[in-house]
């Protein structure tokens, strides 16, 4: 496969290149970069003008079901949907059945990635923190680091218990690994099944407090004070007082990151007004002032990264009342389009700071090797039409499952093409 | 005029007039109860389904009472005898029955939003008779059909709603009802009992009964349920009692006789004591009855 891909705006933050450059890639390698770039008719040329050219995303937390659950989504189904939203990349939650807390679930994860989609979407697993998520005892993180996990997580679970979480700290220091917390004061939260505030109040239903993720945010920065040597990160955070502290904590030196979903800095409580089960995840959308707040954190830079949660869900389990109803939502296919349209069109943020939180963040935060836009590199790429209108419809999407409030939706800019391990996905 | 939706979910978001016109149209079939006979053909030739998902007496009772005396064919089902023990959904059941052609369905389930969801899996016609702690339009309604009754316009009524709130779809219809209509609607409990924000819907909240006393003019007392207490929301009954029963001896301090209402079924001497539950200012039997009337309009109003 060679291809020329001429005149698309080359956003790099590992260079920190953002110029209109050519680039010429041959057999997954970027063979040449520069300006008015000639190729033979070998080249398939891709007219990348109005275009962006980026480093390949990657998502860091997604749900994909397998093992265990691939009535919802399959390993195939969901590196299918992470492709067509634009990531060459996904790290993949512990939370199947069984749970990824052994190396041998890890590597079939992992392997299994490599099979699906011509190896275009690298798989990484989350190991689990506890044996079989439950809480009680570590899970074998080194073990797990040697099958590839590149985080640890409980995920759909927070790490409860305190001691547990001291433990888990301080072992996956030794490996640099960070340890990714549901943050969830469960005694809190209890039956609640959005945030609690005016609209549950209104809507007559239990609520999950903001206070529930805030304390044990709270609770886990005094542990990580207690050891600095080890690394935290917030996964979906949802609140603007849990945001606050991980912003001080960050002055401290703390080695904490977050990543902020785009439903939560999209949607509010207020669209749970219709008791569409679509909007039912955990964390729950919060009010208009956390969402505020979590636009200025993705501002500042507080919140690091943008992830998805990506948590599919079939039809029949989520149409249901509203109660009875799984948590969770897709977001593979949405997460790009929703972030230049809600962050980027809106200037909030910047399109190289978007670049950053899906793609050069992350992967520091998961220690994955930087990806080198340069001659003679592997291309891993993103492509991206900023500015293109389009229309969400759950029928043409990837994923397995169709649970996703946004459909219908109007968006400004999608990704429309990857590239990574020789393969090359153009929509 | 007519009513805007074809179903019955809540009465947030109905329009005076609409309330209105629901409470006009019960002020005839509330004098069809009087007649020696007491049933009337608008509903002939269609069927109701009362679907009940949570135990319920009194409001089973009375919507059947309503279908019949409207001449429809009514098929109550409760989940003692439901196939939702077997674990079917409640989307399946409902379209199994809707599937037996059916017209309305009145519904009461534990879930917030189990009507909403109802009608937007079924064609019928979908009536609340009560989802979770969300909404119970008919008793909201039959609740100001009283008191419009007894004091003639509901415009600037001072009515307080004592008890859980947090937990009551009959105080939330209460509010949305009352304060549309121009009545001056508080509540009163203790803290772990009123949900958040509550102000928001324009109501005032009260943790004392001796602050309320004097400045309304209804006690609308709800059903404490035991298991609030052991869920840690309030310490005890016997402290329940002390503090936010409603009694003979703390009203007595009302400049003048506050009216008695209580949804039921009452905890006597618990939330409300026996003497003034059965008392000269008690509506409890008022409500009752015209709970009939004001369900025999709303079917009419969306059945015919």
């Amino acid at each position: 496969m060679k291809l020329h891909l001429k005149g698309g705006r080359l956003v790099d933050p590992v260079s920190g290149k953002d110029e209109s450059l050519d680039l010429l890639i041959r057999d997954g390698r970027i063979e040449m970069i520069g300006r008015n770039l000639s190729a033979d008719s070998s080249f398939r040329s891709v007219d990348l003008r109005g275009k962006v050219i980026a480093p390949g995303f990657i998502d860091m937390h997604v749900h994909l079901r397998e093992p265990g659950f691939e009535h919802k989504e399959t390993i195939e189904t969901g590196c299918a949907a992470a492709a067509a939203g634009g990531f060459t990349a996904v790290c993949c939650m512990p939370n199947t059945n069984p749970a990824i807390d052994d190396e041998s679930v890890a590597t079939y994860v992992r392997e299994k990635g490599k099979s699906v989609c011509d190896g275009l979407v690298d798989v990484y697993p989350i190991g689990a923190v506890t044996k079989g998520r439950a809480g009680a005892e570590l899970a074998p993180m080194a073990e797990l680091v040697q099958a590839g996990a590149v985080g640890f997580s409980d995920d759909g679970s927070p790490v409860a218990s305190a001691e547990i979480m001291r433990r888990a700290l301080e072992y996956s220091s030794m490996y640099g690994i960070p340890i990714i917390q549901h943050a969830e004061e469960s005694t809190l939260t209890q039956d609640g099944c959005m945030n609690e505030g005016f609209v549950a109040t209104r809507l007559g239903m239990p609520g999950i407090p903001s206070v529930a993720e805030e304390l044990m945010v709270v609770r886990d920065i005094i542990l990580l004070r207690y050891i600095p040597k080890a690394r935290y990160h917030v996964a979906h955070i949802s609140t603007a007082n849990a945001l606050d502290h991980v912003r001080r904590a960050r002055k401290e030196g703390l080695d904490v990151t977050c990543e902020a979903t785009p439903h939560h800095f999209t949607l509010t409580d207020e669209a749970v007004s219709g008791f569409d089960t679509n909007t039912k995840m955990n964390p729950p959308l919060r009010t208009a002032d956390d969402v505020a707040a979590l636009k200025e954190g993705l501002r500042d830079g507080t919140i690091e990264v943008i992830a998805t949660d990506h948590a599919p869900h079939t039809i029949d389990e989520k149409d249901v009342e509203y109660t009875q109803a799984p948590f969770g939502i897709v977001g593979l296919e949405t997460v790009v389009g929703l972030s230049l349209t809600e962050l980027v069109d809106a200037k909030i943020i910047t399109l190289y700071q978007l670049v950053e939180k899906l793609s050069t963040n992350p992967r520091k935060i998961l220690s994955l090797p930087p990806i080198k836009i340069a001659e003679g590199e592997p291309a891993n790429l993103t492509l991206v039409d900023p500015v293109v209108e389009w229309t969400v419809d759950l029928a043409a999407f990837h994923s397995k499952s169709r649970n996703s409030p946004f459909h219908g939706r109007r968006l400004k800019g999608r990704a429309i093409g990857i590239l990574n391990n020789g393969s090359v996905r153009l929509s | 005029m007519k009513l805007k939706s074809r179903h019955l979910l809540g009465l947030e978001g109905m329009t005076k007039e609409e309330l209105r016109l629901i409470l006009d149209t019960a002020v005839s079939f509330r004098e069809i109860l009087d007649r020696p006979i007491k049933k009337v053909p608008p509903l002939q030739g269609k069927t109701v389904v009362n679907l009940f998902f949570e135990s319920s007496t009194r409001t089973r009772i009375s919507f059947e009472l309503a279908e019949r005396r409207l001449s429809a064919d009514v098929v109550s089902f409760s989940t003692a005898a439901s196939s939702v023990s077997k674990g079917e959904t409640l989307k399946d059941t409902a379209r199994n029955i809707e599937a037996m052609k059916i017209d309305m369905v009145v519904i009461r389930h534990a879930a917030p939003g189990s009507a909403h969801f109802l009608s937007r899996v079924v064609d019928a016609n979908v009536i609340n008779a009560g989802d979770g702690g969300h909404e119970h339009p008919t008793q909201g309604l039959l609740d100001m059909y009283t008191l419009r009754e007894k004091f003639g316009s509901l415009e600037g009524l001072r009515v307080c709603i004592v008890g859980d709130i947090t937990h009551s779809r009959v105080a939330r219809s209460n509010i949305y009802g009352l304060t549309t209509m121009g009545a001056k609607v508080s509540v009163c409990g203790p803290e772990t009992l009123i949900p958040r924000e509550i102000e928001r819907l324009g109501v005032k909240v009260y943790h004392h009964l001796e602050d309320v006393i004097p400045e309304v003019d209804v006690l609308n007392v709800l059903r404490i349920q035991l298991e609030r207490q052991k869920s840690g929301l309030f310490p005890s009954l016997r402290e329940y009692h002390r503090f936010f029963g409603v009694t003979k001896e703390k009203v007595s301090r009302a400049p003048k006789p506050i009216t008695i209402m209580h949804p039921g079924p009452i905890n006597r001497d618990v939330e409300l004591s026996a003497d003034l539950a059965d008392g000269e200012h008690s509506v409890i039997l008022q409500q009752v009855t015209n709970g009939v009337a004001v369900r025999m309009a709303v079917l009419y109003l969306l059945g015919t």
